[in-house]
């Protein structure tokens, strides 16, 4: 008989490690952020007009939905309901999409207009609105990268699933991948107001 | 180590979690359309903390875990106020 060596607690805490270094990563950016409100507070508040509202709002909404989902799936594994779990990351997934093309649109609209980093558009406006708009191209860039990696290992996670890999017995792997979900949530919830909503 | 299983959490007590969080920010939209001058960001960052506090509780089973948990976050928020205090010392008394 050979014995299994398992800790799904330090497992979990692995992931947790992971996920405080992400934070760092992100809170880079947004001390630059924050300097840089402070110093050019009107020509962001003239930057974060032009960002669209309501599109910025539907995806707020479908990102907390998606924790939702990702957060019930957990629970349906534990309870070894494993048709709902798969149902529930599958939801997930599909939500993931939707935040992506709506991004798609988002961005291509923006485009359109002239404003992209390093255009001449946004070098005429000035260097508030320049710097508005490149930290809101590689913040919104880098969590767009992590809704497409978060998405896709939660597809994995579903095919494991379902292939019985991942039982209720077993789950740390659809466990993490649901904490690295509620990470990317986490970072939309402040970049969203602070991106947004500002006057 | 003995696996000690968490109990799975109830259904209802995420959906109430997603409602609470809907209505958050159905808040920070409201707010930030009403002039405040630079209350205005400290509202939007309050909100944005207390939504992040339910999403590491309940959605992250913060709430579940052990300690060391906590203390890693807590040790996570000590690094970036000195990282956010040490960066505005330098930028506004330059």
């Amino acid at each position: 008989m050979s014995i299994e060596h398992r800790d799904d607690t330090g497992d979990r805490f692995g992931m947790w490690l992971f996920l405080y270094t992400e934070v760092i990563l992100f809170s880079g950016l947004f001390i630059l952020y924050a300097v840089s409100l402070s110093r050019f507070p009107g020509d962001f508040a003239q930057g974060s007009h032009q960002l669209n509202i309501y599109l910025g709002s539907i995806n707020t909404i479908v990102l907390l939905t998606s924790s939702l989902t990702i957060a019930l799936a957990v629970s349906a594994i534990q309870m070894n309901r494993i048709r709902q779990c798969l149902t529930l990351c599958g939801v997930t997934v599909v939500l993931a999409l939707v935040f992506l093309v709506n991004k798609y649109f988002e961005w291509s609209a923006e485009i359109s207009h002239g404003i992209y980093p390093g255009s001449q558009h946004l070098a005429e406006m000035g260097a508030g609105v320049s710097a508005f708009f490149n930290l809101y191209y590689f913040t919104a860039g880098l969590h767009g990268l992590h809704v497409l990696i978060g998405g896709s290992l939660i597809g994995v996670v579903a095919v494991l699933t379902a292939r019985g890999k991942i039982t209720s017995e077993r789950y740390t792997l659809l466990e993490n991948s649901a904490l690295f979900w509620h990470l990317v949530d986490l970072v939309w919830i402040f970049l969203f107001p602070l991106y947004y909503l500002i006057l | 180590m003995s696996e000690h299983k968490h109990e799975p959490v109830p259904y209802r007590t995420f959906i109430l979690i997603w409602i609470a969080l809907l209505a958050l920010t159905a808040i920070t939209i409201a707010v930030s359309r009403v002039h405040l001058g630079p209350l205005n960001v400290w509202v939007a960052l309050g909100v944005a903390t207390l939504k992040s506090s339910l999403v590491l509780f309940f959605f992250m089973h913060l709430k579940q875990e052990t300690r060391l948990f906590r203390l890693g976050l807590l040790v996570l928020l000590v690094i970036l106020a000195i990282f956010i205090g040490m960066t505005f010392i330098d930028t506004l008394y330059r």
